[in-house]
């Protein structure tokens, strides 16, 4: 006898039930509604430490995640934007912005040096292997994610024009 | 009827989801993302006389959405995608559909665990990085088991095994890989306290493909290891990473038995206000596959970055640089200055320089003692470590300055010179046959200029402008460009594009690329309609930056998520 018969019904059983899965799952995610909180994933300091996301905010204040990269010109003009409210808007709000660059091993060296070079305040850290990137569903950089003070993503926009930055500051005057 | 129960039972834990507006009714979260991409090609006899581009489908389709599932310490996902087909200037191995990345990942204590597809890098990557660049169709996630152990003392150790994603199949070779990473400031409390840093790595990998060849006796386990060493203090950082590949015989090597060895270092300071960065490195051999046969982007176990700036304005992307992994010797060194605000030459807001110059050329190659050059079986080569090769590859010298004038204009100008060597680069020469015909190949000097330019108007909109021109002799020509965006609201924006070929070596090519563009923007969700044709190169329209292939005709991208 063909080993292949004797594995045929077990083979097209395990499918079925792969089948079963999946359905569920999407169906699943028809209903789910989700208000998102910040994923469980590890990135790493501009020192090559790891830190976790959750840790770099002020306990019960709003915090900005902006994934970004040094070739990603909106981003550098979204970032730039936001620094000129940033120092004020911290004070006023407690919120913290932490640049999250997704830069690979090809240029996120030129991290720290071009975050120097352009005089920013942020939190800068790094997702070299994209955990964090996949884990909050960011498809294109620049991706904007600004979470409450219980740490549910309240707004969000995975784009920069110009002037969206007075959204973004209105948005997290609203969270005070 | 099991079937039906666990629908049921999802559905409901979905609604109770729904009520509390967050999570499932187990404490779970779930995101998806979703994109699409599809063209419709118009027939262009300007563009294309022969027709040799344009697609037997006439419009072509292709999209993916990934779904993950996180609740406490478990995370699951999984991503389907199609192709029906693969739009102009994808890797054509995309066909089809399914299911390509599904997993399971929990952390128990000290232990991360992942079975199923995964991406991991060691290090750089130089001896191993599976990766995905979704946007130019890169994906050679491993499909198997990863652990991570973080120990006490900084710590951490990684183990892989599994095969290597090659489009909707597997490819041939199994990978075996392990990796330790010791961040010493967490075992030497001396070090935390002077702020000094010090990380230790070793990573190896093997890889084992059965061999059949009539003439050369094919190693099946092919082995390779590296060492690295980071270092900060202050503003001071240093990494540095040595890799050693044993005999490979490959189709990129042409089949030679020499080890291969890689070697990069950087070095930046930083401080606000100022950045400086160099780094150097040297390739010898070490195209690393997981099927020795694979060629373009397939299979590849290793990633080596290569030097030069990533260039996003579209003339410059013309010219892009990509390693040379069959060998190449390098450098780079960037300085970015922050002119202070509130000063003479700063002005209200400040004034940003940055200057780059990188450089690539060929290893030392001389023929063996028996006088054979790469031939197949043999040892292909002899090399000094530290001589330069006499064939350049690129140059890249660059400066921009940008300013902002007041609130309603800012200006920023960037100036190129490229030195690009077509031959290697465009056509894909390799050293042996320009060093049998010296000066044979096809070495380009290509001068650039950028303007962007951002106005404000009133009630709250914009326009954003860009004047480029790139020269050059032969290949592509002389080009011209400009580009207008006109941000209308926070939804909606709108951008016009011509680049003019107007130099192009052959008459018959000298000719316009118009493209229209609308973007409508909603949250999380982005939907792009163009029109016209498009070159080559990473596009930035809107806001958002894309690899998007050379065509003709209407575009439509939708990307989206929850």
């Amino acid at each position: 006898m063909d080993p292949w018969d004797l594995a045929k019904p077990r083979a097209l059983a395990y499918l079925e039930h792969m089948k079963t899965l999946l359905t569920a799952l999407l169906v699943a995610s028809a209903t789910l509604i989700s208000a998102q909180s910040l994923p469980n994933v590890s990135v790493l300091k501009l020192d090559g430490s790891k830190t976790e996301l959750s840790s770099l905010r002020e306990e019960g204040k709003p915090m900005i995640v902006s994934f970004w990269a040094t070739w990603c010109k909106p981003c550098i003009n979204e970032l730039n934007a936001m620094a000129e409210y940033y120092d004020d808007l911290h004070e006023e709000t407690g919120v913290t912005l932490v640049a999250v660059s997704i830069d690979d091993s090809r240029t996120s060296p030129k991290v720290g040096p071009f975050v120097a070079g352009q005089g920013w305040d942020y939190t800068v850290v790094l997702d070299p292997n994209s955990d964090l990137r996949r884990a909050m569903g960011v498809n294109n950089v620049p991706h904007t994610f600004l979470l409450n003070g219980a740490g549910e993503v309240v707004w969000q926009a995975n784009k920069y024009v110009p002037g969206e930055e007075e959204v973004l500051v209105a948005e997290v005057r609203k969270l005070k | 009827m099991r079937r039906i129960a666990v629908i049921v039972a999802m559905v409901t834990a979905g609604s109770a989801a729904a009520q509390t507006g967050q999570t499932d009714a187990l404490g779970g979260t779930l995101r998806a993302v979703v994109q699409m991409d599809a063209q419709l090609y118009v027939r262009d006899s300007v563009l294309d006389p022969a027709g040799d581009y344009y697609p037997d489908e006439r419009a072509l389709g292709q999209g993916w959405a990934l779904f993950t599932y996180e609740r406490g310490n478990l995370r699951m996902g999984m991503r389907y995608e199609n192709y029906q087909n693969a739009i102009l200037g994808f890797p054509t191995g995309y066909r089809g559909e399914g299911i390509t990345y599904r997993y399971a990942q929990w952390q128990q204590g000290k232990f991360d665990i992942t079975v199923g597809n995964f991406f991991e890098q060691f290090g750089q990557g130089l001896v191993f990085r599976a990766y995905e660049e979704r946007g130019l169709g890169l994906d050679n996630a491993m499909d198997g088991s990863r652990i991570i152990a973080r120990l006490p003392k900084g710590l951490t150790l990684k183990g892989v095994i599994g095969r290597q994603r090659v489009y909707f199949a597997k490819s041939d070779g199994i990978l075996r890989g392990t990796d330790a990473e010791w961040a010493l400031r967490e075992a030497v409390p001396a070090l935390d306290k002077m702020g000094l840093g010090i990380n230790l790595g070793a990573s190896f990998i093997s890889k084992f493909q059965r061999g059949f060849d009539p003439l050369l006796n094919l190693p099946a386990n092919v082995g390779s290891w590296a060492y690295r060493l980071g270092a900060n203090y202050r503003g001071i950082d240093l990494k540095a990473e040595y890799a050693y590949k044993i005999n490979d015989p490959n189709f990129d090597n042409g089949y030679i038995y020499k080890p291969g060895e890689a070697f990069v270092a950087t070095a930046t300071y930083s401080r606000k206000g100022l950045g400086v960065l160099g780094t150097v490195k040297r390739i010898d051999n070490f195209s690393f596959r997981s099927d020795r046969n694979a060629q373009q982007f397939d299979a590849l176990v290793n990633f080596i970055p290569p030097t030069g700036n990533l260039h996003t304005y579209a003339l410059p992307a013309l010219y892009p640089y990509a390693t040379q992994i069959n060998g190449e010797m390098g450098y780079q060194f960037d300085v970015n200055y922050l002119i202070p605000k509130k000063t003479k030459l700063g002005g209200k807001y400040g004034t940003k320089l940055a200057l780059s110059i990188a450089a690539s050329q060929s290893i030392d190659r001389r023929p063996l003692e028996d006088g054979s050059f790469g031939d197949k079986g043999t040892q292909g080569y002899v090399t000094d470590a530290l001589a330069w090769g006499e064939i350049p590859y690129f140059r890249d010298i660059n400066f921009g300055i940008s300013r902002k004038f007041s609130s309603k204009y800012k200006s920023q100008l960037t100036a190129y010179r490229f030195v690009y060597n077509k031959s290697v680069l465009a056509d894909g020469v390799n050293d042996y046959a320009i060093l049998d015909a010296p000066d044979s190949d096809s070495v380009l000097v290509v001068p650039a200029v950028v303007w962007e330019q951002q106005f404000a108007l009133p009630r709250h909109q914009t326009l954003r402008t860009e004047f480029q021109w790139s020269g050059g002799e032969g290949f592509r020509g002389g080009l011209a460009m400009a580009l207008a965006e006109w941000t209308i609201s926070e939804h909606w924006v709108l951008a016009v594009q011509d680049i003019y070929n107007y130099g192009h070596p052959s008459e018959s090519r000298r000719i316009h690329y118009p493209l229209v563009s609308v973007v409508h923007f909603d949250g999380p969700t982005r939907v792009q309609l163009g029109y016209g044709r498009q070159q080559q190169g990473i596009f930035c329209v809107g806001g958002v930056c894309r690899v998007v292939p050379p065509s003709n005709g209407l575009s439509l991208s939708l990307t989206t998520q929850f």
